[in-house]
């Protein structure tokens, strides 16, 4: 049996739904410690399959960032002697990931989309056209995984918080950080977590009321084409794709999107995928489970309407 | 100032891309300069000229821009794209027992050949359009034990103060980061728009050195892998489905698809 670390990372002291996943995947290989840094947000973990709940302080991870993650990490393995180090596969978490690998000289498997008993991951990769299983061959095997790849499995979580100190390395006190504005959240779901994601493109011409509307009628999240977010018409923080960000929801509405192959891959992993596009030769109808072909200004308001027609 | 700027050659995007052996198949594949780090090449160029007496990066700037690649011979081709756009130099790493590196070895080898080299700033571009890992700037580093700053959306360089400032968006937010050199850097696709190289640019880059360098001149040998691939099997292009046109209730319809499927 393992002994697995799984790395619970908040935003604004809100701990997101992947941090679940992170449990459901660990408890299949054994036992589950949850690494908190900075603050005890152990009540927010309390649905999860979790054997022990360390917190880590004497590193600033507001002020350092990923480094002093990895010096928190990196002190909770060796006290714990974790076999098994799990992060979510964002942009901070495989850096995460990666550097511990460094410290530790661990093999690092990222974006993973399953992971066995026998620590053999799964992963999707070359915008999904080939499905890849791999395993970590050192004693200690780092893992980050997609968001939205795994049903969460309940269970219970231990009620008492271990608290741990960590001393920063010195090249983590190199770079700082000297302001933060915390990214204004609107009442949608989040990008990487939502099960339902609409995304609009330069077909919207910048009108995003319909997309938005759609959305809000699913409970989904709002996706943007990076055509979209180049003409500041949504926020970077929004586009999808391979230098935006990885979705995989059960479902993909994709809205005057051609299907670049630089957007297909941040979305070509969700599970079906719904096209409405004007154009009848545009390439997004290639990986459409069902297209559209029509004015998403005429097609959107109309499934909007039959949405809340349902209600 | 002396600036090193990572690259690599990857397979064109537009390449179909297949798996033999458990590494991708790069022989078989067009192969171009991966395109996230021409913006690197850009920014470097642009921190260059805005501390050059002549307003131009090269000889009589006072600084310096070295690539530095790892991958088969014909990577060098990658390194003269590189150097038409205007760096001055370049240093390839190339070992047959480099083949199918994973990140760990890359940001390993990536490191040693930066320690001999001085420099003040690494920069990178934030991943790679074939491995797509987006980790090996971090892994950098953190092996050379230098301030990270990565998916910069912008930069800013004080050579008198050996300071760098960059602003990144993240799933946090928007930050300002500060460190001094040395530093490695990533930066976004946005920072910059990559120049083309001009007919003279491509003529003066004909001249400059390349310095091959093989693991040994490195002080390093071969080490085994940290992970394995088991097994990558193509999944079946995913099947076009329904194609319906709009004539008034294209909307409704897709509702009710999407009821019958039951993902809504
Ligand atoms: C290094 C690099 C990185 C990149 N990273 C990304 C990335 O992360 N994400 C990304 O998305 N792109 C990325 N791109 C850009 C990508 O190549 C495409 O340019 C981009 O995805 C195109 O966006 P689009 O589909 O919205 O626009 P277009 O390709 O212009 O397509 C617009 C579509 O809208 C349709 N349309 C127009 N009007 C209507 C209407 N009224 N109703 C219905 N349909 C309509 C048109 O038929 C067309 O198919 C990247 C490119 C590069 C070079």
């Amino acid at each position: 049996m393992s002994s697995v670390a799984i790395l619970i990372e908040t935003i604004d002291g809100v701990v997101p739904k992947s941090a679940g996943e992170l449990a459901t995947f660990a408890k299949r290989m054994g036992e589950v410690t949850a690494v908190m840094v900075g603050g005890d947000c152990s009540s927010q973990l309390t649905n999860y399959s979790i054997d022990s709940l360390v917190q880590v302080d004497g590193v600033d991870v507001s002020k350092f960032g990923v480094p002093a993650y990895v010096d928190a990490i990196a002190a909770v393995i060796a006290a714990k002697n974790c076999d098994v180090l799990l992060v979510t596969s964002g942009a901070r978490g495989k850096e995460i990931a990666g550097r511990v690998a460094v410290r530790t000289n661990s093999g690092v498997i990222t974006d993973a989309i399953d992971i066995d008993s026998e620590k053999i991951a799964t992963q999707s990769i070359f915008g999904g056209s080939t499905t890849v299983h791999s395993q970590v061959t050192t004693p200690l095997a780092i893992f980050t995984m997609r968001s939205n790849s795994v049903e969460i499995v309940e269970g219970a979580c231990a009620t008492s918080v271990e608290k741990l100190s960590a001393t920063p390395s010195t090249a983590t006190l190199k770079a700082e950080v000297l302001a933060l504005e915390p990214l204004v959240k609107g009442g949608r779901p989040e990008l990487t977590e939502a099960a339902i994601v609409v995304s609009g493109g330069r077909g919207t011409n910048g009108d995003f009321s319909a997309v938005e509307a759609f959305a809000d009628s699913l409970g989904a999240a709002v996706g943007a084409s990076r055509a979209a977010t180049d003409a500041g018409w949504y926020p970077h923080s929004h586009q999808v794709g391979q230098t935006g960000k990885t979705v995989s929801p059960s479902l993909y509405v994709a809205c005057g999107i051609s299907g670049a192959i630089q957007h297909r891959a941040g979305m070509q992993t969700s599970k079906m995928i719904v096209a409405i596009n004007k154009d009848p030769e545009a390439p997004i109808f290639e990986l459409a489970d069902y297209g559209v072909v029509g004015d998403l200004f005429a097609v959107l308001p109309s499934a909007t309407a039959a949405i809340s027609a349902r209600k | 100032m002396k600036i090193a700027v990572c690259v690599k050659q990857v397979p064109d995007s537009w390449a179909e891309k297949k798996m033999v052996n458990g590494s991708l198949d790069r022989a078989g594949v067009d192969a171009v300069l991966n395109d996230l780090d021409e913006y690197a090449v850009e920014e470097a160029l642009k921190i260059i000229e805005a501390h050059s007496p002549t307003g131009e990066a090269g000889e009589g700037s006072g600084h310096s821009i070295t690539l530095i690649t790892m991958g088969p011979d014909r990577a060098s081709e990658a390194l003269r794209k590189g150097l038409s756009m205007g760096a001055d130099s370049a240093i390839h790493i190339s070992d047959s027992a480099l083949a199918g590196a994973d990140s760990l070895l890359t940001s390993h080898v990536l490191a040693e050949a930066i320690k001999s080299g001085n420099f003040d700033l690494v920069l990178c571009g934030t991943e790679s359009t074939d491995a797509r890992m987006s980790v090996v700037p971090a892994m950098i580093a953190e092996r050379l034990g230098w301030a990270q700053l990565t998916f910069a959306g912008s930069v800013v360089v004080d050579p008198a103060a050996t300071k760098v400032e960059i602003s990144r968006v993240t799933e946090i937010g928007a930050e300002k980061m500060q460190a001094q050199f040395p530093a490695v850097i990533s930066v976004v696709e946005k920072i910059n728009e990559p120049r083309y190289p001009s007919f003279k640019g491509i003529m003066a880059a004909k001249k400059k050195s390349i310095e091959v360098k093989a693991l040994a001149d490195l002080g390093l040998s071969a080490t085994p892998a940290w992970s394995n691939v088991k097994d990558a099997t193509p999944r079946p292009a995913r099947a076009a489905g329904l194609k319906v046109e709009d004539s008034g209730n294209g909307g409704s319809d897709l509702v009710n698809y999407l009821a019958e499927k039951r993902v809504i």
